[in-house]
């Protein structure tokens, strides 16, 4: 199996206070990996730090092969990032701020609108496309988050929360759009929406106070217990699995 | 150079796409116009120039650019874009330069939309339009070099009101330290510092310019000053992005 993303005991600390501790593992082409974990537990950090955002004390992480503090750029290249929150210039138009994003990453001319348009189809904000950001709902700008994450066509996805404030039906599209792309990329997303791993996850890692406390296949973490909320806050609280 | 120019124009569009561009250059175009035609007795002065008026527009920009600036940086932190504008394939130094460039350009419009003081004196008398375009050179110089002030000072900080004010400060420094109170007050006192003073101020470097003396060294002067806030943004910039 090819391996998109290679974490490599990855550490940040912010003074005294180890926000992620020594965290490693890979994601592979066609996985889709639920990174699980309560509120402060380290999730955002480790995907800003996957992202070139945030610089590790220690450790390193590559995506397809570039280092992500050595080779910044190449390695963001390859990568379709949803920051948390899905923030977004409030007064540019969702097709402006897409063209932007497109621009920066180099499309020129017909290039540029034919990838902004397959994005829009893809996060259906066709309806919406002259629309000032600042003027949508929360679902819609999540959703042009998205589609600025996906508008290159990336070999890795990471989604920070990608289906936070979306309503019921929204969240389906959002799980039918990933694995609808999972075949091909090496897929990210944090959540705290476990029903979310069971329905779109291959695999799931869940972090509590900055470690790993468990990797595995979906499916197993689920038969560890009679709920996944129960297994969850068996790992999280730090207490043994039944 | 691509990611640097798609920078650079989002955010000269970003000035026109909200009320800050009409503001900004109708309050510039007012107070150059009202100060250079009272104070600077434009008419009185029976000289075809525009000397008052290139006196009064680095005491303008002091207040005026500090007021671009202070978003720069600030605004991207607290609406969480500078997050998704740096994991963008983009170096840092590119989206310092595209911001940087972007906020030059526009101050360069707004000292273009005064060319009616320009056709005034050439219908009233014969200036030397040589003097005056490199008084505008100087003027956008030194917008440039409180441009870069006021982006450092915006990295530094997530609250707008603390960069408006910190830049301010700053350009006030290198503004008035060529002034006769603080060189008097200094040379009495410590007349090494009074040269150093008088080195580093800006408004001393523009009376060149608006003599029509266009110096190497002050040229040069102005690129470095520039050059070191840029930096000086960079490493900010690098630093305190994530908090």
């Amino acid at each position: 199996m090819e391996r998109l993303i290679e974490i490599e005991r990855l550490t940040k600390r912010f003074g005294g206070f180890t926000a992620v501790d020594d965290v490693s593992f890979t994601v592979a082409r066609g996985e889709v990996l639920g990174f699980l974990g309560p509120n402060g537990a380290g999730k955002s950090t480790t995907m800003r730090m996957l992202a070139g955002f945030m610089a590790p004390s220690a450790g390193t992480a590559r995506i397809c092969g570039h280092d992500v503090q050595a080779d910044s750029v190449a390695a963001r290249r390859a990568l379709g990032f949803l920051p948390e929150g899905a923030p977004t210039y409030p007064e540019m138009t969702v097709e402006g701020f897409l063209g932007f994003c497109a621009a920066v990453r180099g499309f020129k001319g017909a290039d540029r609108r034919r990838v902004v348009a397959e994005a829009m189809a893809m996060t259906a904000l066709e309806d919406v496309r002259l629309q000032p950001v600042e003027t949508l709902s929360k679902g819609f700008k999540r959703r042009v988050g998205l589609a600025q994450a996906l508008l290159h066509d990336p070999q890795v996805l990471v989604l920070d929360e990608p289906t936070d404030g979306l309503d019921p039906n929204q969240k389906h599209d959002v799980r039918r759009l990933i694995e609808l792309l999972a075949p091909k990329k090496a897929i990210v997303i944090s959540t705290h929406i476990l029903e979310e791993v069971g329905a779109i996850c291959t695999r799931a890692v869940v972090i509590a106070r900055g470690r790993i406390v468990a990797d595995e296949p979906a499916s197993v973490l689920a038969s560890r217990g009679a709920a996944l909320d129960q297994v969850f806050r068996d790992l999280t609280l730090g207490e043994p699995v039944a | 150079m691509t990611p640097m120019l798609a920078i650079f124009r989002r955010e000269l569009a970003a000035y026109f796409a909200t009320p800050v561009a009409v503001v900004f250059i109708v309050i510039f175009l007012v107070m150059a116009g009202t100060l250079t035609f009272t104070l600077g007795s434009f008419f009185s002065r029976g000289t075809a120039d525009l000397t008052p008026f290139f006196s009064f527009v680095p005491w303008l920009f002091l207040f005026l650019v500090p007021a671009i600036t202070m978003r720069l940086w600030a605004e991207e932190r607290r609406l969480g874009t500078i997050e998704l504008l740096l994991t963008l394939p983009v170096a840092q130094w590119q989206a310092v330069l595209g911001k940087f460039l972007a906020a030059w350009a526009f101050c360069a419009i707004a000292l273009a939309l005064t060319f009616p003081l320009v056709l005034t004196v050439n219908f009233l008398g014969s200036p030397d339009n040589g003097v005056i375009l490199s008084g505008y050179l100087g003027c956008l110089l030194v917008a440039g070099a409180y441009l870069a002030v006021g982006a450092a000072m915006s990295a530094l900080t997530r609250n707008q009101v603390i960069a408006f004010v910190l830049a301010v400060a700053v350009c006030f420094l290198f503004a008035a330290a060529g002034s006769p109170i603080v060189t008097e007050f200094l040379s009495q006192r410590v007349p090494v510092l009074a040269d150093i003073a008088r080195g580093a101020s800006l408004t001393d470097r523009l009376g060149g310019f608006s003599r029509g003396v266009i110096g190497l060294r002050d040229v040069v002067f102005f690129s470095a000053f520039i050059g070191f806030w840029l930096f000086v943004n960079g490493v900010a910039v690098d630093h305190r992005k994530a908090d």
